[in-house]
């Protein structure tokens, strides 16, 4: 049932991108026309904007719910494709317990920095 | 293509039990009149080369033995026209993707395992029924368009040897097997599905198909392999949500005996066995 379980999580792991990708393609490409989350300079990645943007709680969940989302799918395609170079099965294993290692060290160390990020713009 | 006055068929040869690494051979042959590469391997074994080995039966395209890989594309022989492959050079060599028990005889007994992990027959729970039927299994023509191409496979292997999956991942069950077993789930009378999910969940279900497609454009039938297993992914993904519940198989209805015979439609012949 593994792998019936990881695809399924790979297909909504791709539409979280996707929703977060069009948030980001308006945040930083629409947004100078829209001006809702720039309020503070038109361009949106001035530092004063990023600052603001980093002091709400939607974009400090959201970045973290991406890099969750962008890791899992891009790890799982990773696993996918080194499995057709015919690992065997202790080869299948240990790779994967270091992409799921890997996956959550950089998951927990992401989502450090973009809490960090928003706590340290609040006292800005 | 006009037809030639001469073939040439590189055939590879390779017998293991005296051969390291498979051989090359040529033979020339006379064009006939609506020579098929199948005609042309008879002849060459009549004339030329009496232990030259490959599989074949019906001549026809029916029952799938003489795949072979011919002029770098999965074909049956027998269906193949020499003048439909534009030119007086035919190489056959065995289907790829298996392993090779004699010139161009493949083993595919691999491919059979899978086919039958997937249990590729109807599953209900009335075994007596199945057994000593009463009556027939209701089925209406919009639920047997569900699954009614997948029928036609003749499980020649063309799909197998064209998937770039089968050739990379020795876990993958193929197109083959998928299709076949996605052809059962789709059958309204069948009540299988949770039975081959125990399979298609894991390694060997259809989650390594990247969707090239080689193993509907290979096959001589016209089954599309990689739609079955988009529609079995599909299937399997709501499965999982909890999305997809299967619909009860058909009931057994009475045999209809009030219908009578068209005067102008003869009797069905006698029943020889």
């Amino acid at each position: 049932m593994r792998d019936q379980r990881l695809w399924t999580w790979h297909l909504l792991a791709g539409l979280v991108i996707l929703v977060f990708l069009g948030l980001h393609m308006g945040i930083m490409h629409l947004d100078v026309l829209l001006g809702i989350f720039n309020p503070k300079d038109p361009h949106p990645v001035a530092w004063a904007n990023v600052v603001e943007r980093a002091k709400l709680g939607f974009f400090t969940v959201s970045y973290i719910v991406l890099l969750g989302a962008a890791l899992f799918h891009g790890l799982y395609g990773l696993r996918n494709i080194l499995f057709e170079l015919g690992l065997g099965a202790a080869a299948k294993k240990g790779l994967n317990v270091t992409l799921t290692v890997g996956g959550l060290v950089l998951f927990v160390f992401g989502s450090w920095a973009a809490w960090a990020a928003g706590a340290l713009a609040k006292t800005l | 293509m006009t037809a030639p006055a001469n073939v040439t068929f590189r055939i590879r040869r390779f017998d293991p039990a005296t051969q390291q690494e498979p051989t090359w051979e040529d033979f020339t042959l006379p064009y006939t009149a609506g020579m098929t590469v199948l005609d042309g391997l008879r002849k060459i074994k009549e004339t030329a080369s009496p232990s030259l080995a490959w599989r074949s039966s019906c001549r026809m395209g029916v029952c799938g033995s003489c795949g072979m890989f011919i002029n770098g594309h999965p074909r049956l022989a027998c269906n193949t026209q020499v003048t439909e492959l534009g030119t007086e050079l035919v190489t056959v060599a065995p289907l790829p993707n298996f392993d090779i028990i004699r010139d161009l005889v493949p083993e595919l007994r691999p491919m059979f395992d899978a086919h039958a992990a997937l249990m590729p027959h109807i599953i209900r729970e009335d075994t007596a029924e199945m057994q000593e039927p009463t009556g027939e299994y209701f089925q209406s023509p919009h639920e047997l368009e569900q699954f009614l191409q997948f029928t036609y496979c003749i499980k020649c292997g063309c799909c197998m040897a064209a998937c770039p999956t089968v050739a990379t991942d020795p876990a993958y069950s193929g197109p083959m097997p998928l299709a076949q077993s996605h052809r059962y789930n789709a059958d309204s009378r069948d009540g299988g599905f949770a039975s081959r999910k125990r399979v298609l969940a894991t390694e060997q279900g259809p989650w390594k198909c990247h969707y090239a497609g080689e193993c509907s454009q290979a096959c001589p039938k016209g089954v599309d392999p990689a739609r079955a297993i988009q529609l079995m992914k599909r299937q399997l993904v709501f499965d999982y949500l909890k999305l997809y519940k299967q619909p009860c198989p058909s009931k057994v209805v009475a045999k209809v005996t009030t219908i009578t015979r068209r005067p102008d439609v003869p009797e069905a012949p006698a029943k020889t066995i």
